[in-house]
């Protein structure tokens, strides 16, 4: 079974994000850039399901820009066979990520789709879901726990009140969650082989997809600074500031 | 609890921007060393360190080794941290693709070494030792020797150690007395007592390879008598066409030392009771073959100075900005806040900046000699070669020496920038002082490399190594000069290279006459060495940032002011330093030398 991980590329999660001065976005020039940690954990699982015998190649994806390609190597270096980028420098929404990857979806035919269940950058949590709509395939979002079987796979979502299984039938599109495993480092060596692994560059255009965003963001701001707490004397001054002040009881 | 991020713009802005570490790719045998792939790895490096070494540096420090009947223990995540280290490969980073390593460049060596010390020196130890006795068998072994040993040290299934400090001898290699005594069949029986050897025992590898000096029975008197044998601590036997630990050798460990820091890597007495051993080299020749990977091991040193400064540097970098204490002596600074935080305060600044200043100029250095290292090794024309070997011959000893000075003092300033609290366990920042400290004594003490540097290096070929690097620096400040805007550090920076030279030839004239003299300017002079070096660095890195800045900086002004500014500092704050070197050093030797012992 072919298995197709999609990767995003965003700010480290590390990095202390900052609102553009003009208020049109948030800076990243010059700004650490990484594998989306839920993409991480999308890569290992297929990793670890080509270790267990039950994938037999994994096909990297990502859409952006060119610098998506040392995304797309490091999904290389951790055990990933290919990668393919849809290189464009245009704004990319979900609805258009999601179209682009069900075009490569069409050319490559994979058993199953693996996606992190929402960029880090965005949370956006939707390409995911679109993908499997736009291919009419079963999804399961949020995984802590996939088993692939024949034909279909068995997987633990992550939901409000605990966790729910699902048996879905392949091919499907699953997202994962931060529970379904811990990422590995890569190793020297396969860092090195990345190096010499293919790596395709597609245009949208030619996957005859069209990108234009559906949305227009008018204005990014920070959020609110938290206010400083204010201290009571005893719990009736308490009572009677949320019920007086605050509004809430 | 302290904090580490690896500094990777900052590693970014010497391989690329000051050194153009692309240049080695272009070495023959480093092809796959392109800039790319060389990110890639550092990056791929920097998160182990970051979250599997570093979390483990404190825990480590409380519980160190454990000793109990010839064995030892590492604290609890040592194991499963080596393992995964070795997983990755990270053992076998320089080794030669012969013997399954990856055959990278020095450079990237350096780069790695300073991340792990950053983390957690003690864990440094383990791998940096094997390294050291992979080296000694890749440039002194047979055939049959490297076969057997070079895969296994590669992958790090097998670690290694360097035994060669005796009770009574450390400096003085000359006086050792471990015996080998030669078999029918070519082995040695190796009788004696090590003691101080770093990773002589532990758990975390299948095997330990002793890399031991000894004196054989027709060995002449001294240094000239002290041959390099192999004592593996189980004899290696074939098993299917592989490789495996065999019966126990006559060597055992009699106990660990009790120490001030590095307190997770085993420091170990080593009893060696006829354990076999075989020859590495020829006979007699131990200490010349120790000298020839000596460079490596040097630098390797110089490079856990530097780590430890930056991570302390780091902690006391947040905790100025944290800390609230005192107003700014020119008004408040936050005053919504019960005080100002410390970094208001100059003093706070003079302590942040001299680490700040000292730690990215030396990294700069490093890495330069690392490169040299690799062009030593790498390049087609000799005489580059030779050229190359020169400048890491010379600048070797400095920078072991003035690196691990700094890094002590670093670790000292981020104890004095916390308060009390730098003097408290808990914060982790006694730790990098604890730690630090022995990198001064360890791989020949500072005051030897001060003796290498005057005795040996200095008048070696009539000062041609000297030349290696005052051509250089010469040749930078005709260039830049008249260039305006770097007035500011050419000028201060020909002046130290003047007196420099000028120190050179008075140390190089009274010393040929009088060794006594040399070796009291030693330690100044070295010292004032390094503060030039840093100063060619920092101007360096001046003109680079000002280029960047005059190009539009691409959205990075912050940076490159900030590389400006702490030239600036340097130049006018720490490069003075050489001239209260250049006084001690010109000072002679007699008020040295005149004090009776008796009469101290
Ligand atoms: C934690 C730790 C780990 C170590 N790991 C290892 C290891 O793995 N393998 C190993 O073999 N050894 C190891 N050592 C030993 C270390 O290398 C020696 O301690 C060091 O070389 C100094 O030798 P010494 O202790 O005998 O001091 P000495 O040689 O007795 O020196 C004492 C002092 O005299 C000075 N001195 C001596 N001779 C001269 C001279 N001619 N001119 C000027 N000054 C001089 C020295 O600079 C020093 O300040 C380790 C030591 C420690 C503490
Ligand atoms: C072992 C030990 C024993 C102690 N015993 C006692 C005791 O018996 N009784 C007692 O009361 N206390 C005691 N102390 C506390 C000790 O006196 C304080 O730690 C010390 O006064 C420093 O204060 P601090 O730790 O709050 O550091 P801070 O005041 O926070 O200072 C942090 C750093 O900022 C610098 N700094 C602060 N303000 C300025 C400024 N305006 N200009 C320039 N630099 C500035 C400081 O020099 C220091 O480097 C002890 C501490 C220790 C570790």
């Amino acid at each position: 079974m072919k298995v197709l991980v999609a990767v995003k590329r965003v700010i480290d999660a590390y990095v202390t994000v900052r609102v553009k001065a003009d208020q049109s976005g948030v800076e990243t020039a010059n700004v650490k850039m990484s594998m989306n940690p839920f993409c991480e954990i999308a890569v290992e699982e297929a990793i670890r399901m080509k270790e267990a015998g039950k994938a037999t190649e994994i096909v990297a994806v990502s859409a952006g820009p060119a610098t998506c390609q040392e995304t797309l190597r490091t999904a290389l270096a951790m055990g990933a066979d290919r990668a393919i980028l849809i290189q464009t420098d245009a704004e990319l929404q979900p609805l258009a990520v999601a179209k682009l990857l069900a075009a490569v979806i069409d050319k490559e035919n994979p058993g199953l789709v693996l996606m992190g269940k929402q960029g880090i950058d965005g949370e956006h949590n939707q390409t995911g879901q679109m993908v499997a709509a736009l291919k009419n395939w079963a999804q399961a979002t949020f995984a802590s726990k996939i088993e692939v079987g024949a034909g279909e796979a068995t997987v633990t979502r992550e939901i409000d009140g605990g966790l729910e299984t699902l048996t879905i039938k392949l091919p499907a599109v699953v997202t994962t969650d931060l529970r379904l495993n811990e990422p590995r480092y890569a190793s020297l060596p396969n860092i090195m082989q990345a190096k010499r692994k293919p790596l395709e560059t597609l245009a949208p255009e030619a996957l005859g997809v069209d990108i234009t965003p559906r949305f227009k963001i008018l204005k990014v701001t920070e959020p609110l600074k938290r206010q400083a707490g204010k201290k009571v004397a005893n719990v009736d001054e308490l009572i009677d500031k949320l019920k007086n002040e605050a509004k809430v009881i | 609890m302290p904090s580490y991020k690896a500094p990777l713009e900052n590693i970014h802005f010497v391989l690329h921007e000051v050194l153009d570490v692309a240049q080695v790719a272009a070495l023959p045998g480093y092809e796959e060393a392109t800039p790319d792939l060389i990110d890639q790895i550092i990056e791929e490096g920097a998160k182990v360190c970051e979250e599997v070494l570093f979390p483990l540096n404190q825990s480590g420090d409380a519980e160190g080794c454990l000793y109990e009947n010839g064995v030892v223990r590492t604290p609890k995540g040592f194991k499963e941290a080596y393992r995964l280290f070795c997983e990755g490969g990270w053992p076998g980073l320089v080794a030669d693709p012969q013997y399954g390593g990856m055959g990278m460049p020095h450079v990237v060596n350096c780069v790695l070494q300073e991340l792990i010390c950053s983390a957690n020196m003690s864990f440094g130890m383990y791998p940096g030792l094997s390294e050291g006795a992979y080296r000694a068998l890749y440039l002194h072994g047979s055939q049959e020797q490297k076969d057997l040993y070079l895969p296994k040290l590669t992958t790090g299934e097998w670690s290694g150690t360097m035994c060669l400090t005796e009770p009574h001898c450390g400096t003085d290699l000359g006086l050792i007395k471990t015996k080998a005594l030669p078999n029918d069949d070519g082995s040695c029986n190796i009788t004696g007592t090590k003691i101080f050897i770093s990773a002589g025992e532990h758990d975390l590898a299948d095997n330990i390879v002793h890399l031991v000096l000894a004196k054989l029975p027709d060995a002449p008197e001294g240094s000239r008598g002290i041959s390099l044998f192999v004592v593996p601590k189980f004899l290696p036997r074939q098993e299917g066409g592989q490789v495996k630990p065999g019966a126990r050798n006559g060597v055992s460990c009699g106990s660990i030392e009790h120490k001030m820091g590095i307190k997770a890597s085993a420091t170990c007495v080593m009893n060696f009771d006829n354990a076999q051993g075989w020859l590495v080299g020829e006979p007699h020749k131990g200490l010349k073959a120790m000298f020839t990977m000596m460079n490596a091991a040097r630098l390797g040193v110089a490079m856990q100075g530097l780590g430890i400064a930056e991570v302390a540097m780091q902690n006391g970098l947040n905790y100025a900005k944290e800390r609230l204490q005192m107003r700014a002596l020119d008004g408040a600074k936050a005053p919504d806040k019960a005080a100002d935080p410390i970094i208001v305060h100059p003093d706070v600044r003079r302590m942040l900046l001299t680490s700040k200043a000292f730690t990215e100029g030396a990294r700069a250095l490093s890495y330069w000699v690392g490169i040299e290292l690799d062009r030593a090794h790498k390049h087609p024309d000799p005489a580059i070669r030779q050229e190359a070997d020169d400048l890491v011959a010379l600048m070797t000893p400095i920078i072991k020496a003035y690196q691990t000075d700094m890094g002590f003092e670093a670790a000292s300033l981020a104890m004095q920038i916390h308060g009390g609290h730098g003097y408290i366990w808990d914060y982790g920042v006694e730790q990098y002082a604890r730690d630090a400290r022995i990198a001064m004594i360890y791989e020949g003490t500072n005051g030897i490399q001060a003796l290498d540097l005057v005795g040996r290096k200095m008048g070696q070929s009539y000062g041609r190594l000297l030349r290696r690097f005052f051509h250089p620096v010469g040749a930078f400040i005709e260039t830049h000069q008249n260039n305006l805007q770097m007035q500011e550090f050419i000028f201060p920076l020909a002046k130290a290279v003047a007196k420099l030279q000028q120190l050179t030839a008075s140390v190089a004239m009274k010393g040929l006459k009088d060794s006594t003299e040399a070796g009291a300017a030693s330690a100044d002079y070295l010292r004032m060495f390094a503060l030039v070096a840093l100063g060619y660095m920092w101007a360096q890195m001046a003109l680079v940032a000002q280029e960047k800045i005059s190009a539009g900086a691409g959205g990075r002004v912050g940076f490159y002011d900030s590389k400006l500014k702490t030239a600036r500092f340097y130049f006018a704050r720490m490069l003075p330093e050489t001239e209260a070197h250049f006084r001690k050093a010109m000072a002679g030797a007699e008020s040295l030398m005149e004090l009776e012992a008796a009469n101290f």
